[in-house]
């Protein structure tokens, strides 16, 4: 349904701690590059979905503020993924509302102002995708290094224009799975004393406001190391979801922009079926974490990846039911 | 050696504890193994491979293969593997030790009972080996350090470590391929850029295994090199040494 239209965005305000995301840069962490991607690459996905994309789309991630993106050339289909709202602005000056979860298509000229989000995390999705510059195999910005395109005042980006007229996508939203954070125990469990492995996963931590792409740090009952030199290692390799424990005993979940080696001991590793989940933990929530094995890893993932298929069947073309749907407007004048 | 789960999506083999070229010969051994069996069936699904010190990371695709299977194939080879020596490449690398570059070089010398030349007479006889690229992309965490130039990190990091800073910690050499903060000492600077997101095959310079030394420049040609490399016209190749 998407030509492959040479369609053109300009960034015309970047909005604060956006950036550009897909599913991150593979086979380069031997050479200390960050895995980078999506914090939660299951809602990036809904967003892709949304506007007809495969899951391998380039999003703007949201973490704050969101963009302003002029059209410039060729309609796009454009949408927002999370709980996030924004106006779209046309060329007259009028403003009409947006909500998450449904798609919306902008002529040349028109805008999409993007709204606030505190402390959770939203996609917008174009169709075609943001096509920037990929390097080193990916459109993810890794800030640290300066790789991947930073969304900057001006910038052009190229995306795919839709010639299918004012057709409507929408879906519930997506939610995730509930209950504790699942994580493996390890790599160096061992390292805390047994009855800190066992407060780990007894008691809830805090979200604390020392969150980025590369980790969040949580606040709770202290753990202890087996011994004070077992508070730290010769530097090991680290994950996204890698649970690692300083002096403190406070612990830290590190994320996509982690690095790639580290020296704190891990008490244990979100397993991948949650590691989204930790994007939408709002700073002064609590989180608790449960225990599992390889298997129990695989079937949570095996689940989460029909469910997610489920979502995306109810993905619903509501133009097509204007006659009996009054909401299919969703251009309401303000 | 300890196979290690990193939750779902990585193995850690682990072949012990400390910084040790012994183990991290083992570390080297497995890589080249499995670099030479990665196209492999039984590798589906392999994504990375994150060699330290004294262990082998192997991240994969949890939804593109079985990680138990995965587990226990890299515990066999990693037994089988043992420690060939893995033939790494051989860098000369231009460093230049002017007082302005090297802003920590006469504290060092001066708490080492040593004159200034003394330590970069040390520092350029030395043959460094690469353990590993870590804390940011091309960082390389080089071993070899004289036990003479040894000294901790500054008490207070510095906020801005200029890029392509060489730097000592321990019993550790490195070089910082970006400005950053850092609590090393420096004592040069090379003109050699460390990390080149242009070059796709390899955007790092150096890997685990490879061997270094140290050239002292002049401050000109330390100036020309940083010129040729700001065009993309200093080679790679004319860094190492042939045969």
């Amino acid at each position: 349904m998407n030509d492959l239209g040479n369609a053109l965005i300009e960034v015309a305000n970047p909005g604060i701690a956006n950036s550009f995301q897909d599913l991150g840069r593979i086979g380069y962490r031997g050479m200390g590059l960050a895995v980078s991607g999506c914090l939660d690459p299951l809602t990036a996905r809904c967003a892709n979905a949304l506007v007809g994309n495969p899951p391998a789309c380039a999003v703007i991630e949201v973490r704050a503020r969101g963009p302003i993106l002029a059209v410039k050339q060729d309609p796009v289909r454009m949408v927002i993924a999370g709980p996030l709202t924004a106006k779209l602005i046309r060329t007259d000056g009028s403003q009409h509302d947006v909500a998450p979860w449904r798609s919306v298509t902008l002529d040349v000229g028109e805008r999409l102002q993007v709204g606030v989000l505190t402390g959770k995390t939203a996609y917008i999705a174009v169709s075609g995708g943001f096509a920037t510059p990929v390097q080193l195999g990916s459109r993810s910005l890794y800030q640290r290094a300066g790789i991947g395109v930073a969304i900057t005042k001006g910038l052009e980006i190229p995306c795919a224009g839709v010639s299918d007229g004012d057709k409507e996508f929408s879906a519930p939203p997506w939610s995730h799975d509930d209950g504790p954070i699942r994580v493996m125990l390890g790599p160096q469990d061992d390292h805390f004393k047994a009855e800190s492995v066992a407060a780990f996963l007894a008691n809830a931590y805090t979200a604390t406001e020392a969150r980025d792409r590369m980790g969040m740090r949580l606040q709770g009952v202290a753990l202890a190391h087996a011994t004070p030199a077992a508070a730290d290692i010769t530097s090991d390799g680290v994950v996204p979801g890698a649970v690692q424990v300083p002096a403190n005993g406070q612990p830290i979940i590190l994320l996509a922009d982690c690095q790639t080696v580290g020296g704190y001991p891990k008490i244990a590793t979100v397993i991948s079926a949650d590691l989204p989940r930790l994007a939408q933990v709002k700073p002064g929530e609590t989180i608790g974490f449960a225990a599992v094995g390889l298997v129990e890893a695989k079937q949570a993932l095996t689940a989460l990846e029909a469910r997610w298929k489920q979502w995306a069947g109810h993905i619903i073309d509501e133009s097509a039911a204007t006659d009996t749907d009054d909401e299919s407007d969703l251009f309401q004048p303000i | 050696m300890r196979l290690l789960p990193l939750g779902d999506t990585a193995w850690t083999v682990e072949f012990g504890d400390r910084v040790d070229p012994a183990l991290h010969g083992r570390v080297l051994g497995l890589l080249d193994a499995l670099e030479k069996a990665k196209a492999d069936e039984e590798f589906v699904g392999v994504v990375d491979l994150v060699p330290t010190f004294r262990s082998l990371t192997v991240c994969y695709d949890p939804s593109a293969c079985d990680g138990a299977r995965l587990g226990e194939t890299l515990r066999n080879l990693a037994e089988k593997a043992g420690a060939a020596r893995r033939e790494g490449r051989h860098w000369h690398i231009p460093v230049c030790f002017d007082d302005d570059l090297a802003p920590d070089l006469a504290d060092l010398a001066q708490a080492k009972g040593l004159t200034r030349e003394a330590v970069i007479d040390l520092l350029t006889r030395t043959t460094f080996q690469v353990y590993m690229i870590g804390f940011m992309p091309g960082f390389p965490y080089m071993g070899g350090l004289p036990a003479e130039l040894e000294m901790p990190r500054l008490s207070t990091p510095r906020q801005a470590v200029p890029a392509r800073s060489l730097a000592v910690a321990g019993a550790m050499c490195a070089i910082y391929p970006w400005e950053s903060p850092g609590g090393w000492r420096l004592l040069g600077r090379t003109p050699v850029p460390l990390f080149s997101a242009q070059n796709e095959a390899s955007p790092s310079l150096l890997a685990s295994g490879d061997e270094v030394r140290w050239r002292a420049i002049a401050r000109s040609e330390f100036t020309e090199l940083e010129a040729a490399a700001a065009r993309g016209g200093l080679s790679r190749d004319s860094l190492l040494v042939k045969g």
